[in-house]
């Protein structure tokens, strides 16, 4: 299979990077010559690694011990926070500016219990603001991928280890601390080329000369100046930056070694001591918390408002679950194949550069690349979706290859030889062994990307007429327009299907899977 | 016949000559120290790992340039025999289609198998349902339906009991009397090679021995063989 998966990954590959690349090097054609960078642009390079830093290596953290709640626990309604901690990842950035705005904004609770208890007001607006959405976006990111860790582990490790009288801290260093060294340097990574090209949260939270990022600056420079030279320039920043990370990604990922199990249920002997159960309740109860209240604050304000939002509003929401669901099926197209190709090599190096390519260009100057392309043949406005579509997909292509590729590499070691032994090969070999083995990813990978693309606004602001407005461009003109009550009803339209559709897809993935 | 002429494989740092010649329809044991390369010698045939020298011929037809599902072998590793998301049907039904695509005539062949080898009224579970013997014998079934005339046998059955393990090997014996198969069985148990095999092939020391009549080998065991059987 993996073989067999070369050419089609090599396709995959040549798409993303005539996107990634590509995209980059019409905007570099278009810019004459390269201005130096001011003493502006250094700030906003030292702020964007700061902040990036800062919010990886806080929501990897704040991730363990939720991830290892969740892996040792059954308890009602552990399905639907699973499914909830997926929520803030694929929340539309405005919306979720908003929640967390009505929580720790000026006039916010947080705030107005500081002063009911005399302290003074702290500002969202800044460094900590910043961090604080990043790690409200990345830490349930973290915490399902690390989840998905834990869960690779067999259940007969656990056995094992019970049958060892081996309690937890012995597992823990055993069989936790292991997995976590393999699971983690990924996961920090990952979050922080996130957070390198995250551009919304620091347009609305940051801003000024000391909250600046690249990215905001790249907006800045096209949208206020139309200074496509120093855009230019500090895209290439942002590629060199993001190249490097990409790099430290791909040495950070390792493998587990844990074998295959039998797909037995996991059990666990060794968390049965009180303390142990008050600390996991503790970590879930405060996750849940910090990630559910400023939901709540929306669907307070927003949820009355839907029933009379105006009909622009329903036709832009159908025109993105279009979208969405394209660019889930794209998904499959652009990152299976790339997973399995770099699942059958102990290199995987360029497989894995091309997958985590995305990371690397920000939709933003993806998005203008296009429009320089694309201007000569095609009116903007009637390429909007298409374009959306695709680019949404490759936005969304290192996140469902990075689910994909650990368990692409376990059914390849366990199963590779069983397969080639019986001549399973091509289509056959995808059908019985990879996509039954790899359900559970994939429905994660499908559902991520069409919430992803559900809630974009990058690349359709820069295309769209009045007639190919989706959702979050609806949302983002009502709030424009000051409408505040209509975008919030939207907001939770848009939060709601987002969430449904990823809702579907990981169900899908989930449902009777019996891998 | 199976010919192994002058070969060499690698794995890692590990090289393992091999220079012999098994007789069709004949079952022979493959016992060795534990490292010396039983494994690599079975991998090397079924085709996993690359020749870097020699050749390997059945019935005169080199076999360098076949796939290992395209090889005329049959396979059984020490573990992952099975496929844990298939039924057992499933499973045994790869052995006549690798895409699953069975006939009616297809379905009624597996079922035989499965009563062939006591497992009637199982075809609807999953491997984590059964018994480590009865995932021995849905392996076997399938080894049954392939019908292949070379039988590689990597140690399936170390984790069953002694009881299970001689019903197991009788039954590799019956299979291999049905179909007309030639056997290869690594074994770490000289009992096994007594068992079902007249000639036995000696791994040690990085070189696979020509098959010997496994009594005189066993009884007489040269000094690298003693150490291992310690006796």
């Amino acid at each position: 299979m993996a073989r067999r998966a070369q050419p089609i990954a090599a396709l995959s590959a040549a798409v993303v990077l005539a996107l990634t690349l590509g995209t980059l090097a019409a905007v570099f054609a278009r810019a004459s010559g390269l201005p130096e960078l001011g003493p502006a642009d250094l700030a906003a390079l030292r702020f964007t690694i700061l902040q990036a830093t800062l919010s990886a290596i806080l929501s990897a953290a704040l991730a363990v011990p939720v991830a290892r709640a969740l892996a040792r626990r059954r308890f009602p309604g552990r399905g639907i926070l699973i499914t909830l901690l997926g929520a803030p990842f694929i929340l539309p950035v405005i919306v979720a500016v908003l929640g967390l705005l009505a929580v720790f904004g000026r006039a916010g609770l947080f705030n107005r219990g500081l002063e009911f208890l005399g302290l003074p007001p702290v500002t969202i607006y800044g460094l900590q603001g910043v961090v604080l959405a990043h790690v409200f976006f990345n830490l349930p990111l973290a915490t399902r991928l690390i989840l998905q860790g834990w869960l690779s582990i067999p259940a007969e490790r656990f056995r094992l280890a019970a049958s060892l009288s081996m309690g937890p801290s012995e597992i823990a260093r055993f069989l936790e601390r292991p997995m976590l060294r393999s699971v983690l340097p990924g996961t920090v990574t990952a979050i922080f080329l996130i957070c390198l090209t995250s551009f919304a949260v620091a347009l609305t939270l940051g801003g000024g000369p000391r909250a600046t990022t690249i990215e905001l600056a790249i907006y800045q420079a096209f949208r206020f100046d139309f200074d496509l030279g120093r855009a230019a320039a500090l895209a290439s920043v942002q590629f060199v930056l993001c190249l490097l990370a990409v790099l430290l990604a791909g040495r950070a990922a390792r493998e587990t070694g844990f074998g295959a199990g039998l797909d037995r249920q996991v059990e666990r002997w060794d968390a049965g001591s009180v303390w142990l159960k008050v600390q996991d309740a503790a970590a879930l109860i405060l996750v849940s918390i910090f990630l559910l209240l400023p939901l709540g604050a929306l669907l307070e304000a927003g949820l009355p408002r839907l029933a009379t939002l105006p009909a622009p509003v329903w036709e832009s929401a159908l025109r993105s679950l279009a979208v969405a669901v394209s660019s889930a099926v794209l998904i499959l197209v652009l990152a299976l194949p790339l997973a399995l190709a770099a699942a059958g090599r102990r290199q995987a190096g360029l497989w894995e550069i091309s997958a985590m390519l995305p990371l690397t260009a920000s939709s933003l100057v993806t998005g203008t690349g296009l429009f320089i392309l694309l201007r000569p043949f095609f009116a903007p406005g009637d390429v909007a979706l298409p374009v959306t579509v695709l680019v949404n997909a490759a936005m969304a292509l290192p996140f469902a290859y990075r689910s994909l590729l650990p368990p692409a590499r376990d059914a390849e070691t366990d199963f590779g030889r069983l397969a080639e032994s019986l001549g399973m090969t091509g289509l056959a070999r995808l059908r019985l062994v990879t996509l039954p083995r790899l359900r559970r990813p994939l429905g994660f990978a499908l559902g991520l990307t069409a919430a992803l693309s559900m809630g974009d606004l990058g690349v359709i602001a820069l295309f769209a007429g009045e007639e190919t407005a989706t959702l979050p461009l609806q949302l983002y003109r009502l709030m424009g327009a000051y409408r505040m009550a209509d975008a919030a009803g939207a907001a939770v339209l848009l939060l709601g299907l987002s969430l449904a559709l990823f809702w579907v897809f990981d169900r899908g993935g989930r449902v009777n899977a019996r891998a | 016949m199976l010919a192994l002429e002058n070969i060499s494989v690698t794995w890692d740092d590990f090289t393992l000559t091999a220079d012999l010649a098994v007789e069709a329809g004949e079952t022979v044991a493959v016992i060795g120290p534990s490292g010396a390369g039983k494994s690599t010698l079975l991998a090397a045939i079924a085709g996993f790992l690359p020749l870097v020298s020699g050749r390997i011929t059945w019935e005169g037809r080199d076999l360098s340039p076949l796939s290992p599902g395209d090889r005329p072998i049959s396979i059984l590793f020490q573990d992952q025999n099975l496929f844990p998301h298939l039924t057992i049907a499933e499973n045994i039904g790869l052995g006549l289609n690798p895409a699953l695509r069975l006939t009616a005539g297809d379905r009624a062949r597996v079922e035989q198998a499965l009563e062939r080898t006591g497992l009637a009224g199982l075809g609807h579970r999953r491997p984590g349902q059964l018994s480590g013997g009865q995932q021995s014998r849905a392996a076997l079934a399938r080894v049954l339906l392939r019908a292949r005339p070379l039988f590689l046998l990597d140690e399936p059955f170390s984790a069953l009991g002694p009881a299970l393990k001689a019903e197991m090997l009788d039954l590799v014996a019956e299979i291999a009397a049905e179909t007309g198969a030639t056997v290869l069985m690594v074994s770490h148990d000289p009992g096994d090679a007594r068992r079902i095999a007249a000639r036995t092939i000696l791994v040690e020391g990085g070189r696979a021995h020509p098959p010997e009549p496994t009594g005189r080998l066993l009884d007489h065991p040269p000094e690298s063989l003693r150490a291992y059987l310690g006796n």
